[in-house]
């Protein structure tokens, strides 16, 4: 057991903080971040754990976890501008891709010249996925695509949609059958209508596909096999590294507040119930970047890593419920005003009504529940 | 980077649970704890593992020790937990601790070979009758007369009092109230040690008396004083934490093996969320108190200043998780599960007994936030 890196690891480390200090913006105008972003692409921080055959970086593993924990730390923006693009598109057609969609898509996702959002739950199927009903039917050399797609995140101002069809409803299993298909968000029969959410933002849509036409050339990986594209895509975030360093920087923030604060007309910091609540979040916080190190050496063991990831996630979301609901309850009645009335301009009341963004994206913690019930204890699957 | 065991680890592990699964089912467990006139636990047993070395794990191999580490304390815990094995194991490990870094070298040669080769157990006697947890809850008056120290006062909840050969006890003395630790042995004049009956059968814990036991001078541990009265307490808290590890892990072993065959509705109950998820719940916390134990033997092998606050943070976590683990373990069994012929509940009260040990929840979360800066 040894909890520190390596010397060529830390030789790495030096460079990222290095090149934070020397690049790292004052001010997160249009201008400075493309500056950052022109910086970081040249570094090949941008996609630094894809190949170098298509333009990533190539890093170790253990580079990667340090790439992003110097970059939570220190508050740096975004590493591209192509979020989901980097998260899972680039990943999925880097693996499934042809080469023509390899050249085509790479080289842009990298340099973030447009945004993908994520064609995946519909009205019928959230958290059960696999039941979607968007229906593909092939005619001639194109797919005609007809459905809904909800909860698409920035869908208004995205150029394609990576998007799960049903093309066989026949099959016996509901995973097989689907197929993945990239679609321009131009096409003609895409009718995209904002959803707002309860912090008052519109960053999801429904999305509408009427006699939608998507050439079989935009398919990614062969028909009836979307799941498994899906799946490998979804597995690509791990470790939960990056997360980490951003819970450990709200609870610092927190414990500021706390500092700051008057809870009942006494200080907040001295009341034993925040702090008792301060300090669980303290050790289920170190828990999750403890428990990530187990996953890392296991990576770096070559061992697969797979459904115990979900105990970070439900960590994750308990604490993103926990330290906004906590932020509100230290403000007491002036945790309940909003923007420039709230206490620092309304932050904590961003967090206390945002956290479904990470809580039920990406699979809500019940289903993270079963997940660990099933498949790590053994427990038999609900009909 | 590399949070895992090494090879020997493995096999330290695995040749500990073979050892206890042969030797100490919780058949055993139970005929060994409920004898009336048993001790609560087997001489034979114990005799067995100081010769298999595991008494002598992390002391020096000059007096006969194998010179391992916490980590590897860590690993043979587990498996005592695993197991709820009644031995005074944890009271001897820390009195063997105690000795060794705070004693000076003849203080070594004295005791600890008697202790490496089973001879003598030991214990650690820190808490009062308040159980307030640290160097604060000491107030046993200690008094020097001449080449002599006299102590008076009482000592609660000393694990295995009653057994113990060698007690290291805590003491404040002279107008100063400075704290020391001095070893008192069995005989003394003055010194009365009895168990008191407790829940949890497969833990001892006991209550000693000291009515002016005097002693010689090199009976006191030379650099025993309040840092080291609450590295003890740390030692502890990661000591029954370890073993904590392994006890969840077999409370939730056991209820979802029951899950899986228990049928009701015409399914098995395991097939339901209402079951499902508290036994997740369990699992997510398992792992993490386990990391959280992990880190803090790491920390004390390499002397690292964090010790303390890892300490709190996986102590505080397993105080509140663990009895939360057993009491769903008898709820998710239903009727069987409160009976004493069914072995969840041996669980639950191994996890009330650790909850109060060495600091509860509250205790620990309270020195995270001060440690933390609040």
């Amino acid at each position: 057991m040894d909890f520190d890196f390596t010397p060529e690891d830390e030789a790495f480390r030096a460079e990222v903080r290095d090149f934070i200090k020397k690049h790292l913006p004052k001010k997160y105008t249009p201008e400075e971040l493309a500056r950052w972003h022109t910086e970081a692409r040249a570094r090949r921080y941008v996609g630094f754990a894809w190949p170098k055959e298509v333009g990533g970086g190539g890093g170790t593993i253990s580079q990667q976890v340090i790439l992003k924990e110097e970059m939570a730390r220190a508050h740096a923006p975004p590493l591209g501008v192509c979020f989901m693009g980097l998260a899972w598109v680039g990943p999925s057609i880097i693996e499934y891709g042809t080469e023509e969609q390899k050249q085509k898509f790479i080289p842009d996702i990298l340099d973030g010249k447009y945004q993908w959002c994520t064609g995946y739950s519909e009205p019928g199927s959230g958290s059960d996925l696999a039941a979607l009903s968007t229906r593909a039917v092939r005619d001639g050399d194109d797919y005609v695509v007809n459905g809904q797609k909800i909860w698409t995140s920035i869908a208004m101002w995205s150029k394609w949609i990576i998007l799960l069809v049903r093309t066989d409803a026949s099959s016996e299993s509901k995973h097989e059958g689907i197929t993945c298909v990239l679609v321009p968000m131009d096409t003609p029969g895409i009718t995209v209508r904002p959803i707002r959410n309860m912090a008052g933002g519109a960053m999801f849509a429904e999305v509408f596909f009427d006699n939608v036409r998507v050439p079989v050339e935009n398919r990614l990986g062969e028909e009836g096999q979307g799941w498994k594209v899906t799946v490998s895509a979804l597995a690509h975030e791990r470790s939960s590294i990056a997360e980490v360093a951003g819970l450990q920087r709200s609870l610092e923030e927190l414990r500021v507040l706390a500092r700051r604060s008057k809870k009942n007309g006494r200080p907040a910091a001295q009341d034993p119930g925040v702090r008792r609540r301060i300090a669980r979040a303290d050790a289920r916080i170190e828990a999750m970047r403890l428990n990530g190190l187990r996953f890392l050496t296991r990576q770096l063991k070559g061992e697969p890593v797979g459904p115990e990831t979900s105990v970070n996630k439900l960590h994750r979301a308990g604490l993103e419920v926990e330290l906004g609901e906590l932020a509100l309850e230290i403000e007491g009645a002036a945790g309940v005003l909003d923007k420039d009335a709230a206490p620092e301009r309304g932050k904590w009341q961003r967090m206390a009504l945002s956290w479904p963004e990470v809580v039920i994206g990406g699979g809500t913690p019940n289903i993270q529940r079963n997940i660990i019930a099933e498949r790590i204890l053994g427990l038999p699957k609900d009909p | 980077m590399n949070f895992g065991f090494t090879e020997e680890q493995d096999l330290l592990r695995s040749e500990v649970r073979k050892f206890l699964d042969e030797n100490c089912p919780l058949e055993t467990v139970r005929k060994i704890t409920e004898d009336p006139n048993g001790g609560g636990f087997s001489r034979d047993l114990w005799q067995h593992i100081a010769d298999l070395g595991w008494l002598g794990l992390t002391l020096p191999e000059l007096h006969g020790g194998a010179g391992l580490g916490f980590v590897d304390l860590v690993v043979v815990l587990e498996e005592t937990g695993r197991s709820l094995f009644p031995s005074p194991l944890v009271s001897h490990t820390l009195a063997a601790h105690a000795i060794r870094r705070f004693g000076s070298a003849k203080q070594h040669s004295r005791w600890l070979p008697r202790l490496v080769d089973g001879s003598a157990i030991g214990t650690v006697a820190l808490a009062e009758e308040d159980a307030a947890p640290g160097p604060e809850g000491v107030r046993l008056a200690g008094r020097s007369a001449g080449k002599q120290l006299t102590l008076t006062g009482e000592k609660w909840f000393v694990g295995d009092a009653a057994a113990a050969d060698l007690i290291v006890v805590a003491f404040r003395k002279g107008k100063s109230q400075e704290l020391g630790l001095a070893v008192v042995e069995r005989g003394a004049e003055g010194l009365a040690a009895r168990d008191l009956p407790g829940i949890d059968l497969t833990k001892r814990l006991g209550r000693v008396a000291l009515d002016r036991v005097k002693l010689a001078r090199d009976a006191v541990l030379p650099k025993g004083n309040a840092a080291a009265i609450a590295h003890l307490f740390d030692v502890g808290a990661l000591a029954v934490t370890a073993e904590g590890v392994g006890a969840a892990e077999a409370a939730l072993r056991l209820t979802a093996g029951y899950a899986k065959q228990r049928v009701q509705f015409g399914r098995p109950i395991g097939s339901f969320q209402a079951v499902k998820h508290p036994l997740a719940e369990a699992y997510v916390d398992v792992q993490s108190f386990q990391s959280l134990v992990y880190y803090a033997a790491w920390c004390a092998d390499h002397g690292r200043k964090d010790l303390p606050l890892a300490v709190s943070r996986a102590k505080a976590y397993a105080s509140e998780a663990l009895p939360r683990i057993g009491i769903d373990a008898i709820q998710l069994h239903g009727g069987i599960g409160y009976t004493w012929e069914y072995d969840a509940q041996l669980f639950l009260k191994r996890a009330k007994w650790l909850r109060a040990a060495f600091g509860d929840a509250d205790w620990h979360y309270e020195r995270v936030a001060a440690l933390g800066g609040l």
